[in-house]
Order: C-alpha cells, then sequence, then structure tokens
C-alpha cells in the first residue's frame, strides 16, 4: 500500500547530544504525502542521505519516531516496512537476462509467472528496455543496466515507498534528461510515493512536487521549485538555487525607510509593517530581477562595476554595491557594456524582494 | 610565453588520437579546449606540456624546438581532474614544495598570500585527507599557481566537484587568469565553463581542431554545425530547410522565410540556439507547434523539451516555469535568429544581431 511517511525525530550517531553539530540531522518533523514525488536536496554533509537511510529503515532513528501510514516503523527493516531502492550504481544480476532481472523481485514474492510477465512487460514498456528483456544483461551499457535498476525498483506494484539514491549518477549527461523525463512519467503513472536523494539542483527540481532542502542537518525549506526560486525561505535555499544564487545586502529598517550601508530606499507602508520591529536583516534579491538605470533614481543603490561577462546568451555583472558583491543578470546584447570602475545604479526593491532575519525569510 | 604546435599529430597503435593540427596558443590569456570526452582534450594538452611525444609535427616555446624534451626540463604547473596532493605534507609544505624546489625568497610571504587567494589560509597545518574535495583541489592549484610558471594546465580541474563549489571555484579562477601573466591551458566539456573564463577557446572533435579563436567570437560565428554543436548546452536545435522555388520548408512543415540564402543552395540547416527560442510570438516569427516532453528546471533557467512531430528540441526560458509533460506548446523562432549552415554543415550566415528570448 503507498504510504504516507511521517517524521518526528532527530538523529545524533553518538549518545548525548548537546549541541547542532551533535546531530547527523537536528529535530525535525515532516510529512511526505502518499503519491507524492519528493526529492532531497543539499550538499555532502547536509544530512540527506541520513535522511533517506532513516526512512529505508537502514537506519534507526536516535530519537523520535517514523510512522507509515500512522503506525511506528522505527524497528522495522526495509523489506518489512515494503520499501524499494534504487542506488547510485547499477545492481542486477549480470548472468540473467533483462527479463528475469525485472521480474526478480516479484518471483521472490511469489507472484503468479502470468502477473510477472505481464508486470515486466508494463515496465519494460515505459523505460524503453522491451527490445532488449532477453538480451543478458552482462553486455549492455551502463546506461541499460541503471535502467534495470530502476525498472526493478519500479516493478513491484505494492511497495510503501521506492527510495532512489543519486540514482543518474553514472547516466551520460546527454541521456539524463531522457531519464528524468522516464522517472517524471512513471511517477504520474504509478502513483508511489518517491523520494530522491540528490546534490544536483536541476535533478531535484524537474523531477520533484516538493523539494525538501538540506544543510548542515537541518531541513530549510520543503517547497516547489518555484517556491525555492521566488520565496527562499532561508538564506542558504536563495545561494543554493540558482547560478549564481541570490545577492544580500545587510540592511536596517528606520522609520519608512531601508538603510542600506550609507544609502536609505523608501519602504512601502505593508513592508514598513513587517519589517517594523527587526532590527538588523538582510534584503535578498536574485542577479535575475535587478534592473540597472544611468542615473540614481528612486529605489536604486549605486554600484561599483567589477567585471562584465558575456556569456553568450546572457551577461553577468559583478559589482560592489554597499560593501557587498552584487550580482547581476542582463542580456548579454547589452548595448553599452558596463566597464570596470564604472558606477552603476541599481534597483534592488521589488515584487522580488525578500527579507531576512537571522537568515529566515520574514517578509 | 609562446606555444607553437606545427603540424602536430598523434597515432597509438592503429587509433589517431589527433589528426595533423596546427595552432599558436594566446599567450598571457587563457586557452579553453572544449569538446566531448575523447575529443582529443587531454592528448592535446599532453603534447603541449611534454608529457608525450607527438607523432609528426615540432612543438616550438619562444623560438625553440622543445619537441621530446621532457615535462620536468619544461617549467610548467599542472592541475588535474582528481585532487593529487602529497598526501604526507601539511597543506602548507605542499604549497611551499615548488617554491622551496628554486630556493624561492619570501616563502612563507608567498605561501600565506597564495592561501589566502583561494581561501585555504585556515588549513595550512592540515594534511590534504583532511580537508574536503574542493579544499584539496584548492590546494592543487594553489601549488600549481605558487610555481609562477609560464605555463599552466588544468585538466578539467572542477569535474569531480559539487555545482555549487564549482561555480566559486571557477569565479576564483577566473580572476585568478585575469590577473596573472602566464599562458594558461583549461580543458573542459562544458561550454558554460569556456564563456564564463572567457580568453580563447579551440573547438575539438574527434581528434581534430576544428575551430580556435577569441571565446565569444567562436561562439557567435561557429565555422560549422560540429562547432555550433560542441560550443551550445543544451544542444543547438538543428531544422532541415528544403528550398520549393522561392519558398522554404522545414522539416516541421513550417513554411520560413529565408531571403539571406543564396539561389544555389537547395537545402540548408538551420541551427537555433535554445535561448532564440520564445513562447510568446513576435512579428515575423514562425511557430513550432510541439508537445512538451519535459521541463528541466536548474532554476535560473527551464529547459523545455518539445516533439515538434519527429523533429526535437529545446527551449530555454529564465527562471522557474512548470509544464506538464505532454502539454501543447509553439516555440516561436524568428528566422534572422537562426544560423544557417549548408547540407555539408559549413557555417553560411550568422544572425547578426540576436534578438533575446527567455525574458
Amino acid at each position: 500500500m503507498v504510504a504516507r511517511i511521517d517524521l518526528d525525530l532527530a538523529h545524533a550517531y553518538g549518545p548525548n547530544p548537546q549541541q547542532d553539530s551533535d546531530y547527523a540531522l537536528l529535530p525535525l518533523k515532516m510529512t511526505f504525502q502518499a503519491g507524492g514525488a519528493y526529492a532531497l536536496l543539499g550538499p555532502s554533509g547536509c544530512g540527506k542521505t541520513t535522511m533517506l537511510n532513516i526512512i529505508s529503515g537502514l537506519v534507526k532513528p536516535s530519537h523520535g519516531e517514523v510512522r507509515f501510514n500512522g503506525d511506528i516503523v522505527n524497528d522495522k527493516t526495509p523489506q518489512e516496512r515494503n520499501i524499494a531502492q534504487v542506488f547510485q550504481f547499477p545492481v542486477i544480476y549480470d548472468t540473467m537476462t533483462v527479463a528475469d532481472n525485472l521480474a526478480f523481485p516479484l518471483r521472490n514474492r511469489r507472484m503468479p509467472e502470468a502477473q510477472i510477465r505481464q508486470r515486466v512487460g508494463q515496465i519494460a514498456e515505459m523505460l524503453e528496455l522491451s527490445g532488449q528483456l532477453n538480451q543478458r544483461a552482462a553486455g549492455l551499457s551502463a546506461d541499460a543496466k541503471q535502467k534495470i535498476s530502476l525498472g526493478r525498483g519500479l516493478v513491484r506494484p505494492d511497495v510503501a515507498a521506492i527510495l532512489f539514491d543519486e540514482p543518474l549518477t553514472v547516466i551520460d549527461p546527454h541521456l539524463k534528461w531522457q531519464l528524468r523525463r522516464k522517472l517524471k512519467q512513471v511517477h504520474q503513472e504509478l502513483k508511489h510515493t518517491l523520494i530522491y536523494v540528490t546534490h544536483d539542483q536541476v535533478e531535484a527540481l524537474t523531477f520533484a512536487q516538493e523539494v525538501v532542502v538540506m544543510t548542515r542537518g537541518r531541513a530549510v525549506q520543503v517547497g516547489s521549485a518555484e517556491a525555492l526560486f521566488e520565496r527562499p525561505a532561508h538564506t542558504f535555499v536563495g545561494h543554493f538555487i540558482g547560478s549564481p544564487g541570490m545577492n544580500f545586502l545587510p540592511a536596517k529598517v528606520q522609520a519608512d525607510q531601508l538603510l542600506v550601508g550609507e544609502h536609505r530606499l523608501p519602504l512601502s507602508t505593508p513592508l514598513q509593517q513587517r519589517l517594523a520591529a527587526v532590527q538588523s536583516l538582510k534584503l535578498g534579491v536574485r542577479p535575475e530581477y535587478i534592473t540597472l538605470h544611468d542615473q540614481a533614481a528612486q529605489g536604486c543603490l549605486p554600484a561599483r562595476v567589477l567585471r562584465w561577462q558575456d556569456l553568450g546568451t546572457s551577461g553577468l555583472l559583478t559589482t560592489e554595491c554597499a560593501g557587498e558583491l552584487l550580482r547581476v543578470r542582463l542580456a548579454s546584447s547589452h548595448a553599452k557594456p558596463p566597464v570596470p570602475g564604472q558606477t552603476v545604479h541599481v534597483q534592488v526593491l521589488g515584487a522580488h524582494s525578500c527579507f531576512y532575519d537571522n537568515e529566515e525569510l520574514i517578509a | 610565453m609562446t606555444l607553437k604546435l606545427d603540424q602536430i599529430s598523434q597515432t597509438v597503435g592503429a587509433q589517431t588520437y589527433l589528426h595533423t593540427l596546427d595552432m599558436v596558443l594566446a599567450p598571457h590569456a587563457v586557452t579553453v579546449l572544449l569538446g566531448a570526452t575523447q575529443a582529443g582534450k587531454t592528448s592535446l594538452m599532453r603534447l603541449m606540456a611534454g608529457l608525450d611525444l607527438p607523432t609528426t609535427g615540432r612543438v616550438w616555446v619562444d623560438g625553440q624546438d622543445v619537441t621530446g624534451v621532457p615535462v620536468r626540463e619544461r617549467n610548467v604547473a599542472m592541475v588535474y581532474q582528481q585532487f593529487i596532493n602529497y598526501p604526507s605534507m601539511t597543506v602548507y609544505d605542499n604549497i611551499a614544495s615548488p617554491l622551496r624546489l628554486r630556493n624561492d625568497k619570501n616563502i612563507d610571504a608567498q605561501v600565506q598570500a597564495m592561501a589566502k587567494r583561494l581561501r585555504i589560509d585556515p588549513f595550512l597545518k592540515r594534511l590534504p585527507a583532511e580537508l574536503s574535495g574542493g579544499q584539496q583541489q584548492r590546494v592543487a592549484l594553489a601549488r600549481a599557481l605558487a610555481k609562477r610558471a609560464p605555463l599552466m594546465f588544468l585538466d578539467e580541474p572542477l569535474v569531480n566537484l559539487d555545482y555549487k563549489l564549482r561555480e566559486e571555484l571557477r569565479e576564483d579562477l577566473t580572476q585568478l587568469f585575469a590577473a596573472g601573466e602566464g599562458t594558461v591551458v583549461y580543458a573542459t566539456t562544458e561550454p558554460s565553463e569556456a564563456l564564463l573564463l572567457g580568453g580563447h577557446t579551440a573547438v575539438l572533435k574527434e581528434g581534430r581542431l576544428l575551430q580556435y579563436g577569441p571565446t565569444l567570437q567562436v561562439f557567435r560565428h561557429p565555422q560549422s554545425l560540429d562547432v555550433a554543436r560542441a560550443f551550445s548546452d543544451p544542444p543547438i536545435n538543428v531544422l532541415q530547410a528544403h528550398r520549393q522555388g522561392a519558398a522554404w520548408t522545414l522539416d516541421t512543415s513550417n513554411a520560413v522565410h529565408l531571403p539571406q540564402v543564396e539561389a544555389q543552395h537547395p537545402r540548408v540547416q538551420l541551427g537555433v540556439r535554445a535561448s532564440v527560442l520564445r513562447t510568446e510570438p513576435r512579428e515575423g516569427d514562425v511557430g513550432l507547434q510541439g508537445r512538451v516532453q519535459l521541463a528541466e528546471i536548474s532554476g535560473t533557467d527551464t529547459f523545455v523539451h518539445l516533439d515538434c512531430g519527429g523533429v526535437e528540441l529545446v527551449m530555454q526560458k529564465t527562471g522557474v516555469h512548470v509544464f506538464d509533460i505532454g502539454a501543447n506548446l509553439t516555440a516561436y523562432v524568428h528566422p534572422q535568429d537562426a544560423y544557417v549552415f549548408d547540407a555539408a554543415g559549413a557555417l553560411l550566415h550568422a544572425p547578426l544581431n540576436l534578438s533575446q528570448g527567455g525574458h
């Protein structure tokens, strides 16, 4: 039965964790809805693999509970939880045919042969392996082998959830998008609960309905690709999503104005109210949402040009603004490319501006 | 420092690694060797460095024939994909080693300055194994840079790092190269990396040097469809066009005006970069109707894969956009934004002023 998975736990590898750094996973509460497609995204060491292993049952959390459809499963093995897993590298039997590899998890559970044939045929069709069903796995390319691994993970109709640990690492870059597409289609068809671990933002944002962004043992945001890009809940998300990531400028609120360095910007009334109680904050704005002005206009900050990089299809302007690095993404066919040393005026306040107090989004 | 390759080729057994080529490296600048795996980047770099001997041809450095002069007698620095450091030496000693070898003065000040520039100064007393991958590669870079060799080779130095680390380190390198006086050769498979590094780019394919010139010039004026393909990420879209009288028809069945193509060509290939395809029509556009195969989201951009009646296209849009698999979508392009290649793939016309899609 497709599982809803609830986590209310923390995990430390040593006894008696005292401070944040003692935890591999800081206390968190999270729900993976039945039939949802999720990605756990973050740099190495962020805790994403620990979380995956806790869900699968390979690791028992030191504190709290894992629930599948409401039942506590802390002490249950991956088999008892009815989890299917796909790993970084192909896990298949080289001497068996593709069909027998796909059938293996079903034969293990004594499914009738007629049903097995039907299910194997269905999965092979989805993954475009139908033409190779009678070939031995040994002679196949790395891509095809990993497709069989994916197929073995997807073949059982009754699993509670399917977990993927960086499954496209070995896939040729040119073929990756096709497998991403396959995985998305398979999810739309089979409606399993899918949880996918990756450090690759494209992989996570493309595959998942909801992405869990993690850093240093903490899940800092759970949201759609759009939410992570437009409204990063934490400065880490703003930095990590997007290339280059979000710009941050330290600022203070003074009555109806925002003080950035020595410059004052007018604040709208709703913003004044929402930011009133905050002493010092960070203004976050993405390079894509900054506009340039020749003259000092209202709401603009002066910025000193450090570098202009024409990247062919877009241009990247690196400036210093109020003592911070500020990057601006422009069209590459910019009429007059700014030159180093020049002062430009950047519009940083707008519908896409975000405000952070203690690294958390407040407005 | 000038390095000149004169009629160089390399064959190993029955296999040709490099077809005969001439090349004069742009002095005091970065040259990016761009190409897929097996294109010949590493082979070419090893010949330049003196690690391997060419089968034919000569290598000249500052007017001197250095063909056959082994690498240890040539003043070059190298950085590899793998993070290669002296494992039993501290970070400090790793960076200091090339300076000690030549009995340099002010070693301490130089090590401190280099470590600071690469942001590894807090780790000087540690061993490489105690550092993260990104920090280890910074140590290797610091040691190579400290050598201040007139020629520096980097063979896909960032490929084994997470993308955020790659972004940071690439930024550092761009600045170091811009500030330095050395001649740098940098191999990569990624077009975006070549564009970020700037300088000059040599495009390689299957052991052949296809084009060499200032990076943006090669990007904007690829001499062939092969160069345009190697220098486009996502892949450049290719549409076949046939002439019927004065009218042109694309393999997507669209009629298209190509006044720029001379009469002698019955058939041309249009190269359309993903960034000039748009979802909003403009005057004079051709609309390519298709179905969404997948929208890949990087955050900064969304790459929409479309199937237009058997012709596969990729469209790049700035920001995050959600498209359902199977949805109908029309990609618009102005014919003047397309590169025109002849049937054999040679460039006939490059767009003059690329209008920008995306935003």
